[in-house]
């Protein structure tokens, strides 16, 4: 591809653009930018922004004050604010809104706001600037908002007046879903916020692209089509972009791999587009995914790539990357296609409305013989060989709780409950991932792109807020959880019960397994130390602690924890030297896994030992 | 001395090219570094680099950048050039066969006797117009595809050339072909 043919822009959906406003009604008075600020995110739909005040920002906080129609949540740290956001978008298909003050309040919001893009979450941030007159004079509290996130959002304005300040939060909203979503910061100068100008409704205002999403093209479609009825060794590769692609997608997901008896595996971000407990599905992929998944990638004859990104956690050793086969990758941006991976054919489109495509095109030629089910049979027993292997067993003991134990009971025993897990990073979250299961998209929320320590508790409040009668937990690590520790007030001021489920092996662990295994296990400054009592940590806040030391005692304590009706401090004490397994090195191929045991210290080469 | 680090010493990369890239933008604050800082953040250089509106009425601009790079990651930074919001087209004029390019470059020459008389020699092979001239200096105003003035300056330099000022490379597709 040479050239970008030019982006057009987009008209509101639905509504006839080219309407007179009806003349009798008189002009509606002039308002204040706050004012026009919190109508425009009324007309979006906007009923809850997660923020925390400042100087900067107080005419928006004011005109908040008065307004019932948005309910304000305030987080105790900024960053805590975008994850929550983060946590309320992903697992509702909305956009989170975020409300910061200038200077710290930006700088502090920076990390979540990078977390968002790299998992392409939808968010509109809003940050207060020092007066126009003051940019540029290291005013109190500035800082060059614009410039900062310039790289960490999709696109970001500094609001130059009143007058234009509806018409950008419209297309603020429009910017952060087209294509790949992610987050959108609007900057906005103190003095704009009380200079008074006309409302714009989103039916008028200018609404540009990221992507212009091309039509589907038959011709695409049919040769792809053709080349899953020859396929022998197919297999259904999905992301995160399924998730985001709406809950159509998934289902368009689920009805194509029926009917193709295509085995289905996906990436951390994906968990949940299709069911666990599928016999199709393969489990997750990846550094520490399962053995048929990695081996069915490694061994593909056609891999159907729906969403993902062929990031290096799934990738492993590029040269030796699934060498067999055709590769067909399906994504809504046309920069992620030949990234990393060269793809032999690549459809650019919303993941749903190509999934139907092809649904549809299959079945108008299902009878003919090379759709006969006896071709894969071969394949299916092979996949039956490697699922023999169980690669996410574990030695279970009735002295010490494993974490692995521990997230399986977890699993078990908030059967038949509305369920959303939210994650922190490191080894819980792989474990997290491998033995809690997803029968549906969006209850899987977890910072897989940038890997945000912290992401966890200020999530699962967004997620809450979301969900107000749903049973949330972030399953944590000891240190991870302690990132956004002050998130627990949140969580008791507003009365959301959310319950943090600490896997407590007074490591950072994930970084201990990888000195165990590259630095000949010397643990460089990865003992937890001065581990806070959690308990009492809990009643602290004002909520409720629980700690668990015997595998005999977890059941019960995890059915009180469910019964309790406020936040929980869940300290289950596990094995602490525990690794997480089935792994491929960094840099060694898909059928390069590892299954446990000590390390010797040989199995990462060179080359792998760059990678991070 | 052998490696004694458990890791291993990095390797060069692929051989880069140079890439020509025409960008059409709306013209806004702040789009010239959204444009740049994309492919700085890569870590390539900018080698030349012009902007000017072209369209008042739609306030578009047009910016010209050279840069360097693998085919593989000049591929990506055109495509997440296009994802840029005031972003309206990308055009790699490096790869269109029909593309025009011109730059202008102002040159002072400070010289006597033999290489004066050279210098002006040279300056009407290339077809160079002298802007100011004094019993001592020349400058000369020359315009032409980057190679032609490159190699002017190559020629120029044993003859007194003291100081350069180039616009940077501007482009354009022949034929009837508009954007
Ligand atoms: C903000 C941040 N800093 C550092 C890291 C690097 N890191 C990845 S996992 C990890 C340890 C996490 O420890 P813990 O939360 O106890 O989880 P465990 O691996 O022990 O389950 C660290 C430090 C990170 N991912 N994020
Ligand atoms: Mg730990």
């Amino acid at each position: 591809m040479t050239t970008l043919l030019e982006k057009t822009e987009d008209a509101e959906a639905g509504e006839e653009s080219g309407q007179a406003a009806p003349a009798a009604e008189p002009a509606p008075a002039q308002k204040a930018g706050a004012e026009l600020l919190l109508d425009a995110l009324e007309e979006q739909g906007v009923d809850v922004i997660f923020g925390y005040p400042g100087g900067a920002v107080l005419p928006i906080y004011d005109a908040l004050h008065q307004r019932e129609t948005i309910r304000h949540v305030m987080a105790r740290h900024e960053q805590g604010a975008v994850h929550a956001a983060e946590g309320y978008a992903r697992s509702s298909g909305k956009v989170g809104v975020v409300l910061v003050t200038s200077g710290p309040g930006a700088t502090n919001a920076v990390t979540g706001l990078t977390d968002a893009l790299l998992d392409s979450i939808p968010l509109v941030c809003i940050t207060g600037q020092v007066a126009r007159g003051l940019i540029g004079t290291d005013a109190f509290q500035e800082c060059d908002t614009i410039g900062i996130t310039r790289a960490c959002t999709k696109h970001n304005y500094l609001v130059g007046n009143a007058r234009s300040l509806p018409a950008i939060v419209h297309e603020a909203f429009h910017v952060s879903r087209n294509g790949r979503p992610g987050p959108v910061l609007i900057d906005i100068p103190k003095d704009v916020q009380f200079e008074k100008a006309d409302y714009v409704t989103r039916r008028v205002a200018r609404q540009r692209n990221c992507i212009v999403t091309p039509p589907v093209q038959p011709k695409e479609i049919e040769h792809a089509v053709e080349l899953m009825r020859q396929a022998r060794r197919p297999v259904f590769y999905t992301g995160g972009g399924v998730i985001n692609a709406g809950v159509e997608a998934s289902a368009a997901l689920r009805a194509l791999a029926r009917e193709t008896g295509f085995p289905v595996t996906s990436t951390l971000m994906g968990l949940g587009a299709f069911p666990a407990s599928d016999p199709q599905w393969l489990g997750m992929l990846g550094m520490h995914g399962s053995f048929e998944a990695n081996n069915a990638m490694h061994g593909c004859d056609l891999m159907i790539a729906v969403g993902a990104r062929f990031d290096d956690r799934v990738t492993g050793r590029l040269d030796a990357f699934s060498p067999g086969s055709q590769k067909i990758q399906i994504d809504i941006d046309p920069s992620s296609v030949n990234k990393i991976v060269k793809v032999d054919f690549p459809i650019i489109g919303d993941a749903g409305v190509i999934l139907e495509a092809l649904l549809s095109q299959w079945r108008k030629r299902e009878n003919a013989a090379a759709a006969l089910p006896s071709r894969l049979s071969e394949w299916a027993a092979q996949i039956q060989t490697w699922r023999g292997k169980d690669s996410f067993a574990f030695e279970t003991s009735d002295t010490v709780i494993k974490p692995q134990f521990a997230i399986e009971r977890l699993y078990q025993l908030t059967r038949g409950k509305d369920v959303y897990v939210t994650t922190e990073v490191g080894q819980h979250q792989m474990w997290a991932a491998q033995h809690f299961h997803f029968d549906d998209p969006n209850r899987w929320m977890t910072s897989g792109g940038l890997g945000t320590m912290g992401y966890g508790l200020p999530a699962a409040i967004g997620v809450q807020i979301a969900h107000p009668g749903a049973l949330v937990i972030d399953i944590a690590g000891d240190a991870s959880v302690q990132m956004m520790m002050q998130e627990m007030s949140t969580a008791i001021q507003h009365d959301l019960p959310v319950k943090i489920f600490i896997l407590n092996n007074e490591y950072l662990g994930m970084v201990r397994q990888w000195q165990e295994l590259l630095h000949d296990g010397r643990y460089s400054h990865t003992y937890s130390e001065s581990l806070p009592d959690f308990v009492k940590l809990a009643e602290a806040y004002g909520g409720a602690g629980l700690r668990v030391e015997r595998p005999g005692e977890l059941d019960d304590a995890i059915k009180e924890m469910i019964a309790i009706d406020k936040p929980v401090l869940f300290d289950c004490r596990v094995s602490a030297e525990e690794n997480v397994f089935p792994m491929i090195p960094s840099g060694a191929a898909h059928n390069q896994m590892l299954f446990g045991g000590a390390f010797s210290g040989d199995e990462v080469s060179k080359e792998g030992r760059v990678q991070v | 001395m052998e490696n004694a680090s458990v890791y291993p010493v990095p390797q060069g990369e692929a051989a880069v090219a140079e890439s020509i890239l025409a960008v059409i933008v709306d013209n806004e604050p702040g789009v010239l570094s959204r444009v740049i800082g994309l492919i700085s953040a890569r870590g390539y250089n900018i080698e030349s680099l012009t902007v000017a509106e072209v369209d008042a009425e739609k306030h578009r601009s047009r910016i010209t950048v050279v840069t360097r790079g693998t085919p593989q990651k000049i591929e990506q930074i055109k495509a997440q050039l296009g994802r840029l919001v005031p972003v309206r087209r990308v055009i790699d004029i490096s790869e269109e066969s029909d593309a025009l390019t011109r730059e202008l470059a102002l040159v002072k020459i400070v010289s006597t006797g033999e290489q004066r008389v050279e210098a002006m020699r040279l300056a009407e092979i290339f077809r160079a117009r002298p802007l100011d001239t004094t019993h001592t200096s020349f400058i000369f105003e020359v315009t032409g595809a980057r190679d032609k003035i490159n190699a002017f300056l190559d020629l120029l330099k044993p003859l007194g050339l003291v100081e350069v000022s180039r616009t940077g490379v501007l482009s354009i597709r022949r034929g009837s072909e508009a954007e």
